[in-house]
């Protein structure tokens, strides 16, 4: 049976891997590659590198680090932030990334994730969403949440986008959800059930880790694909191989890794 | 030191099974070349894209024909195992051949729960398409291309299409349904899985491959 995939997620800026807090406020953790090593070795099924400074600052992805972590990893990764075009996503994929994921710049041309998916088959499109819960009590995305100076609310309902990104295209589905992000407070389950209801494609959960329980939880509740998580890898607050033996033992189909 | 060409046929995994070769220390020669598939000791034609497009960039090559001759070991992978087989319903195309049947979409269903995989269930799922990420392989035949990999050892796929059960199966996995994982006819031989992001048990398969000789 499909494994429920752990994914730890790497910001990176300026070919550094940082992690922040609520989105700001970010300090350096280490080289990209060393981290990249590190967590295939620990038994993590995918990583992600999300280049928190491409997109708001108009910059495209340096594909000179994708290619030095596709030369030594033999895990799935993925590559997000600044690709804004089919000819940004080919010279990421052809660096060795496995999948690209869009964000801001699907929101600003929506066309962009069916020409991906054209160009490379949905399997290599993933569509990240940074949603928050508003005063009305509707969910709804943000934009240019890579830079906190620049972040925007737009009108748009997440569920609303979450069902128009799979009817353009996109072949994986990541929810942010911002307002549990950094605090490790548990996955966002009631946002994350919602989406899981209109979301016929692989959905993972980010934003909130702090514990093996809440990613027990996400799975069993809201019946997530994979769970991505940051702080908690990086601070060591959870370790993957005793995370893995824990959703084992809570009857989590898991990868083990038999080397 | 095992050679071998890898076809260049577009695919943006191309980097990917380079890696994952030079890794095991294998010679790798990156070839679009008649010539060079042609004459190579082993042949692997990788492959992320759909079928049509795939099929339309072997004849564009000229290697349609020249794949169809080969005796040395071939080893196709995700839509490169799949362009082996007679047809494709993707793009309505036709294939190479050299295995018998019809590659078809994947349906969601419920996911079955494997044997292998041990104690209760987990939480009642319903399986997505694209099948994407790690799933458990069923052995079904021994054969060298599968020496030293258990049966239950997990590696990752990543696709919406896939080829039917037959007497070339070696391994199944399942998605809603079930389906060829890794299959083997002759000198012919094609993963559905990704070797390359499969870790260890990806690059035993890959070290297997290389072993092999005509």
């Amino acid at each position: 049976m499909l494994s429920r995939r752990i994914i730890a997620c790497l910001d990176v800026r300026d070919g550094r891997v940082v992690k922040g807090v609520r989105f700001r406020d970010h300090v350096d953790m280490g080289d990209i590659v060393d981290l990249a090593r590190y967590y295939r070795d620990q038994g993590a099924d995918e990583l992600v590198f999300y280049d928190i400074t491409a997109s708001p600052h108009g910059r495209r992805v340096d594909c000179a680090w994708v290619e030095r972590v596709a030369r030594i990893i033999d895990i799935p990764f993925c590559v997000a932030g600044g690709i804004r075009s089919v000819a940004d996503a080919r010279a990421v994929l052809h660096a060795g990334a496995d999948k690209i994921s869009v964000n801001t710049p699907a929101l600003q041309r929506p066309g962009l994730v069916s020409e991906l998916a054209d160009a490379f088959g949905v399997q290599c499109v993933v569509v990240g969403i940074d949603s928050l819960l508003d005063q009305d009590g509707q969910w709804r995305v943000r934009q240019f949440t890579g830079d906190v100076a620049r972040t925007r609310a737009l009108p748009m309902p997440t569920l609303d986008w979450v069902v128009e990104v799979q009817r353009l295209g996109a072949g994986e589905i990541v929810l942010n959800c911002m307002g549990s992000d950094g605090v490790r407070e548990g996955y966002d389950i009631g946002q994350l059930r919602a989406v899981r209801e209109v979301c016929h494609v692989p959905l993972i959960a980010s934003g909130g880790a702090g514990a093996s329980e809440h990613f027990a939880a996400v799975f069993h509740q809201a019946d997530v694909d994979g769970a991505l998580a940051a702080s908690v890898f990086h601070s060591g607050s959870v370790e993957i191989p005793a995370l893995k033996r824990y959703l084992q033992s809570q009857d989590i189909e898991v990868r083990h890794d038999r080397n | 030191m095992s050679k071998v060409v890898l076809i260049d046929a577009g695919g943006a995994n191309l980097g990917s099974v380079r890696y994952a070769l030079e890794r095991l220390g294998a010679q790798v020669q990156v070839s679009s070349r008649a010539e060079d598939i042609a004459s190579a000791e082993r042949v692997i034609l990788p492959g992320v894209g759909a079928a049509a497009g795939g099929m339309a960039r072997l004849h564009e090559l000229g290697l349609v024909e020249v794949l169809r001759d080969l005796r040395q070991p071939l080893l196709g992978i995700c839509l490169g195992m799949q362009l082996l087989y007679d047809s494709s319903e993707e793009g309505e195309v036709e294939c190479l051949g050299l295995i018998p049947g019809r590659i078809t979409k994947l349906a969601p269903g419920s996911l079955a729960r494997s044997p292998a995989a041990g104690s209760a269930p987990d939480t009642a799922r319903r399986s997505r398409v694209p099948h994407m990420g790690w799933n458990r392989l069923q052995i079904r035949r021994e054969d060298p291309l599968l020496a030293g990999i258990d049966d239950g050892a997990q590696v990752y796929f990543v696709h919406s299409y896939a080829a039917p059960l037959g007497n070339a199966t070696l391994a199944t996995s399942e998605n809603g349904q079930e389906f060829s994982a890794v299959v083997r006819s002759g000198n012919r031989h094609g993963v559905q899985f990704h070797p390359e992001r499969s870790a260890a048990i990806g690059a035993r398969l890959l070290a297997n491959f290389l072993s092999m000789s005509s």
